[in-house]
């Protein structure tokens, strides 16, 4: 099998790996790089051993990516040295680690749409100017590679045609095919359902039993525990421990990652619901390219009860947020709030779901919830720009908005208490707190809540899961969408399950465990079982 | 990338334009030097053509009428995220609008006209601004193309107005009837003998209105907050519910609309007739004035002067110095453009570098930018 | 209908197409690698001024052509240095550059040689000659082929041959070769081109170079072919026309030569058009004629027809990091 694996590499790229006996594929030592005043990576010392797994954990934000991309010549690193397999390199660009052995599976997949697999593949490993030599040697190795690591796919169809786990594996065969000999994933499993994620592993491992090492990101704890031999921890651009995965548990990872003891169980008292308040029905959602991503979808929140939404990223969840709160206009269903039907139609259906009591924080609050380039109190007003508050007419009444959004900040602990400061200058959580304070601090009905955490620090987590609470308990409905497990448990008074566009199950979070929920996200009544 | 972070604010808004200004008139002076004239002394013509006597102060005037128009007509779509190249076209067809009512109410009072004509020639140019922001709106169109496509439908469609059915019966000119003493906005010199024979007349009062009205539109009413919301981040103003749609057709109307008024100026103010082609080119001065007014009012305010007096200096130049005609205004006019516009980035990053090793009262804002998290 | 007016307008439509096939194919490469480019008007006019230019005083056209080319290059260069080095608004480059190059070639033309901003009428050897095809005499009796191959495809200047030649060259090169393969992709996702280890900026520049030629031939065909010695904006709007064109056919070779001859054949028949009563409709007005280019790839972009998606990181500059 290696033998074999031998003969595919290209002569250049083997030729170029001298040191090829030496223990470590990687050694990375002090490396540094900022993003104008960010210090995304602070003296990063890694080791990773050839041949094995090693996995790479941290919170978002932590500089996993960022460091993976110096090391695949993306960025250029401010300082520090990289060796591989024992030689030092200088890596500029991406040519030259991908001359190295180095291939990378980026979490936004780096392919062409409009191309097809045969020619992403080749993209930049091209053996001519001429590409018809070039384009049936892939094609050949293309179908060997599949077969060896059950990485099939259709050379001949369009990126845009095939699915998220199929775009995946062209990105590894992509890889595969330039002779890389060490493998950096990031995020891999994130768009994927369970069935999908545990081949994935099986490929990882046959990988690594043919003598490849692979670099694995992720913050989830189960594929570190699932696959790795070694994992090393980082947490806000600083490398924190590596440790041997046999010899750790989840828990001391955990608290590793974060810096202390996770709270997993927030105080909360148990739900007094009341009378229904958000009813959505049928609810079917069809994006542009004609593809059903919300599928005939019907459940309801009542007062003072907090629903949440579990599921794998990617399974209509987003989808599912937009059509609920009028920014997509949906293709079939209705949504009523306190028994009105919304009009969805037209594109400002958001304000119609607004005036009719239903507040929104965005999962991503930079693409959707704030423009980061207004000043703070500027963003206090979005969505509610029209209200009489904000004055009468026409004019908009700018010290009535200013003095508000200076209470507010009060309020809600925001920081810097400025304001006149642009928003882009506030961090991940104070931002989120801005989205917050606006949507919550008025008269609403419904609260629908998605990723309220994500890239969040530890102190603002807490707060933020106080207020959703809060909310909760002064009778308001709060819809919550996360793909937190944890979040979701902790939180959720009731669990919808939401599975390939589809809800699929209904839990309590006090009596189900997650490996039934875990069965339930990963559709397993569709999907062939999983093991 | 080492340290580096935004500009101040006056920095950003008069030291990067006038280093840009700087660069564009020193290319200019080099172009002049190189074919062997003085190029101060083309300044000095130009400075006292625009500004040395009562003349020369009335068409920089009432070149930079026009300028003003066309500026803001660029700098509203700008707010709201838009590229209207179409300034031209618009104030164009506008023409079209000011004429009919000029030539049917002349024997009024131009009291009556005059307002009557703004708004045919707004609706005018508002349409022709219009059909592009729809397109975008509801087709997906590039507004750059359609605008630029608009441009020449606009000038074929004068042409043939013009020739066919505006022209005046006893002339053989491409033009319509001139209009009677009804139809005629006052000239300045009627009242301030100071601008001779000058052309420059009451529709710089508009203009200036419209920079004041502008300001407000923009920053103090709401439909300027949803207007430029759309333009810093359309999902989020979606999201926030406003119709991204209806702003961008609005937007291009009240656009269009702008540029429309330079029809005002232009036919009921200095040519008393529609004749072929009488925008000059001053829609597209106008995204140079935008550019290095930083759409602001003020900034368009005094930069349409600017282009006003290189206007009226050129065609003094010409004059004094025959070797540099006034197509070097033109010169100097796409060296703005390039500059301020597309190579921007040439020296904000020395700049801002500047500024950071300047500064050391700035540190404490760094390091609070420093706490930014950044989802890697 | 009258055979040899036939004859003549197709020939006539050839004649008129080549400008924009040759600034169409420019832009096909700028806008495929992602570089909008609104500037091939300036490019046009900068490359007719300086080959009529170089032509006139030197007396040899072939130098003319060279230098018209070089000149249009450099015109390029510079919009690509603020559009892709700078990372500057294309849109406002293009402008700019377009801008620039109407006033510098007025001026100069006004300056060096007085004549109003025109060059001096170019005559023999300094002006390109027509070409008549290998037994074009010969064939011209063989019956419909035979007219057709001696009025109508031959006596052309080279440039309508190298026009028409380019399109088969660019179409292999686009979907056949390593260059138009990182092309396509470039113009696409950038960034995927990136991490695959090849340079997008040098990608970019590789592909604006062959802007800068192709725009340089077509500007020049103005001055040194169709027309004898440059005037005052000479290119007439025809490098909005040819991005018109592309537009219409979709970023596409082939179709982009259709399109040519299409709005070609327009240009033709509104010059014959001046002044000749047809029947029912009466005069048609040529105005009409005139802005159909523009009126027909407003409706494409409508989506009315079809729908023209151009490529997908068009317009915006590549930035690495954040």
């Amino acid at each position: 099998m290696s033998a074999d694996n031998e003969k595919q590499q290209r002569p250049d790229s083997a030729a170029a790996r001298p040191g090829a006996r030496s223990e470590w594929a990687i050694e990375l030592e002090k490396i540094n790089k900022s993003f104008g005043a960010v210090h995304a990576n602070k003296d990063i010392d890694l080791k990773v051993r050839r041949g094995t797994i090693h996995g790479i954990v941290g919170e978002n934000g932590a500089g996993k990516s960022t460091l993976m991309s110096i090391l695949y010549g993306f960025y250029t690193a401010d300082s520090g040295t990289i060796r591989v397999n024992g030689e030092p390199h200088a890596i500029t660009d991406s040519r030259h680690a991908l001359a190295l052995g180095i291939g990378m599976v980026h979490q936004h997949f780096m392919l062409v749409d409009n191309m097809t697999v045969l020619d992403n593949v080749i993209l930049g490993a091209e053996d001519s100017p001429f590409l018809n030599k070039t384009l049936s040697r892939a094609r050949q190795q293309l179908i060997k590679l599949g077969e060896e690591y059950s990485l099939e796919v259709d050379p001949d169809a369009l990126i845009e045609n095939i699915s998220v786990g199929q775009q995946q594996r062209v990105e590894i065969l992509k890889a595969l095919f330039r002779g890389a000999d060490i493998l950096i994933l990031d995020e891999p499993t994130g768009v994927l359902t369970p069935a999908e994620a545990d081949h994935l592993f099986r490929v990882l491992e046959t990988l690594r039993a043919e003598g490849k090492t692979v670099i694995l990101i992720t913050h989830k704890l189960r594929e570190i525990m699932a696959i790795t031999d070694e994992v090393s921890v980082m947490r806000q651009g600083e490398m924190v421990e590596t440790l041997q995965t046999k010899d750790t548990n989840p828990e001391q990872i955990a608290e590793l990652m974060v810096g202390r003891r996770v709270l997993l169980q927030v105080e909360k008292q148990p739900a007094t619901p009341g009378g229904v308040v958000l009813e959505v029905e049928n609810l079917s959602v069809r994006d542009r390219l004609g593809v059903d991503r919300v599928k005939d979808v019907s459940f309801s929140v009542r007062a003072g009860e907090i629903v949440g939404i579990a599921g794998v990223a990617g399974n209509g969840q987003s989808e599912l947020l937009e059509a609920i709160s009028g920014i997509s206009d949906p293709h079939s269903g209705s949504v009523r709030i306190n028994g009105q039907t919304l009009d969805m139609r037209g594109d400002d259906g958001a304000a119609r779901a607004r005036r009719a009591g239903l507040a929104h924080v965005p999962e991503d609050r930079h693409r959707m919830g704030l423009v980061v380039t207004f000043e703070e109190w500027e963003n206090s007003i979005l969505g509610y720009e029209t209200y009489p508050n904000y004055g009468k007419g026409a004019i908009l009444d700018s010290a009535a908005a200013q003095a508000e959004a200076q209470k507010r900040i009060e309020m809600f602990d925001i920081r810097p208490a400025n304001i006149k400061l642009k928003t882009a200058n506030f961090s991940g959580g104070n931002q989120q707190k801005i989205v917050l304070a606006r949507e919550m601090d008025r008269d609403l009905e419904v609260l629908v809540v998605g990723q309220p955490t994500r890239g969040v620090d530890i102190g603002a987590i807490e707060f933020i899961h106080k207020q959703i609470i809060k909310m909760r308990d002064a009778g308001k409905a709060v819809l919550l969408v996360s793909v937190e497990l944890d979040e979701i448990r902790s939180l959720s008074d009731r669990i919808l399950v939401m599975f390939d566009g589809k809800l699929v199950g209904e839990a309590d979070p006090q009596t189900a465990s997650e490996r039934d929920l875990g069965m339930m996200m990963a559709g397993v009544e569709q999907a062939e079982a999983a093991e | 990338m080492s340290a580096r972070r935004p500009l101040p604010r006056w920095a950003d808004i008069l030291l990067l334009p006038a280093i840009n200004l700087a660069m564009a008139f020193l290319i200019s002076g080099l172009v002049v030097l190189m074919i062997g004239e003085n190029p101060l002394y083309a300044v000095q013509v130009i400075l006292y053509g625009a500004f040395g006597y009562g003349d020369g102060v009335g068409y920089t005037l009432y070149y930079a009428t026009n300028f003003i128009f066309t500026g803001l007509a660029f700098a509203i779509a700008a707010h709201a995220g838009l590229f209207n190249i179409g300034g031209n076209g618009q104030a164009y067809v506008a023409g079209l609008g000011a004429i009919l009512v000029a030539l049917a109410l002349d024997q009024t009072h131009w009291l009556i006209t005059m307002p009557l004509a703004m708004i045919a020639a707004g609706v005018f140019g508002g349409i022709w601004g219009l059909i592009p922001g729809y397109l975008q709106a509801k087709r997906g169109s590039h507004v750059v193309i359609t605008t630029i496509m608009f441009n020449f439908i606009a000038a074929a469609l004068m042409v043939y107005m013009l020739n066919r059915v505006l022209k005046a019966p006893n002339t053989m000119a491409p033009e319509s009837e001139t209009l009677d003493i009804g139809g005629r906005v006052p000239q300045l010199r009627e009242f301030i003998p100071f601008f001779g024979y000058s052309p420059v007349n009451l529709t710089i009062v508009v203009a200036i209105a419209f920079l004041v009205g502008a300001y407000i539109l923009i920053w103090r009413t709401k439909l300027g907050y949803q207007l430029r919301t759309l333009g810093h981040n359309p999902v989020a103003s979606r999201y926030a519910g406003m119709s991204n749609s209806k702003l961008i057709m609005i937007a291009m109307t009240l656009s269009g609309a702008c540029a429309g008024m330079v029809a005002i100026n232009e036919v009921l103010g200095v040519q008393n007739r529609l004749v072929l082609d009488f925008v000059a080119d001053a829609g597209f001065v106008g995204i140079a004035v935008a550019l290095i007014g930083r759409n602001h009012p003020i900034g368009i305010g005094l930069a349409a002067v600017l282009f006003g007096a290189l206007y009226q200096g050129g065609q003094e130049l010409q004059f004094v110095i025959p070797a540099v005609t006034r197509e070097m205004i033109e010169v100097i006019q796409a060296l703005i453009i390039l500059f301020t516009g597309a190579m921007e980035g040439l020296f904000r990053p020395a700049l801002e570098r500047g500024f950071v090793l300047m500064s050391v009262e700035q540190k404490a804002e760094a390091t609070a930018r420093a706490t930014v998290d950044s989802e890697s | 209908m009258d055979i040899d007016l036939i004859l003549s307008m197709a020939n006539a439509t050839l004649r008129l197409a080549t400008p924009l096939l040759l600034a169409a194919l420019a832009g096909l490469y700028s806008e495929r690698s992602g570089i909008f480019d609104i500037g091939l008007e300036g490019k046009m006019l900068a490359s007719a001024f300086a080959a009529a230019t170089v032509a006139a005083v030197t007396g040899n056209v072939w130098l003319g052509l060279l230098v018209g080319v070089i000149v249009s290059i450099l015109t390029t260069m510079l919009q690509g240095f603020a559009s892709i080095t700078l990372k500057g608004n294309q849109m406002i480059a293009g402008v700019a550059v377009t801008m620039l190059a109407a006033g510098m070639t007025t001026f100069l033309g006004q300056t060096w040689f007085s004549q109003g901003g025109r060059t001096p009428q170019l005559r023999g050897d300094s002006r390109l000659q027509q070409i008549d095809l290998p037994f074009a005499d010969q064939l011209a009796g063989v019956p419909i082929l035979g007219p057709i191959y001696s009025e109508v495809l031959s006596g052309h200047y080279i440039l309508v041959y190298v026009a028409f030649l380019a399109v088969p060259l660019t179409a292999y090169v686009l979907y056949r070769t390593r260059f138009g393969l990182r092309l396509r992709a470039v113009g696409e996702n950038p960034k995927a081109v990136d991490t695959a280890g090849i340079s997008v900026t040098m990608q970019r520049y590789q592909a604006i170079f062959i802007t800068g030629i192709l725009a340089g031939l077509s500007g020049a065909y103005f001055s040194i072919a169709q027309g004898a010695g440059f005037g005052n904006e000479m290119t007439a709007g025809k490098g909005y026309v040819a991005l018109a064109a592309l537009i219409f056919s979709k970023w596409r070779p082939v179709p982009v030569m259709f399109t040519c001859l299409l709005f070609g054949f327009l240009d033709a028949l509104q010059i014959r058009m001046q002044n000749v009563d047809l029947p029912i409709v009466g005069q048609v007005p040529v105005q009409a004629v005139q802005a159909l280019p523009y009126i027909l790839t407003v409706v494409l972009l409508a989506g009315f027809i079809g729908k023209a998606v151009g490529p997908r990181a068009g317009g915006v500059p590549y930035v690495k990091e954040r």
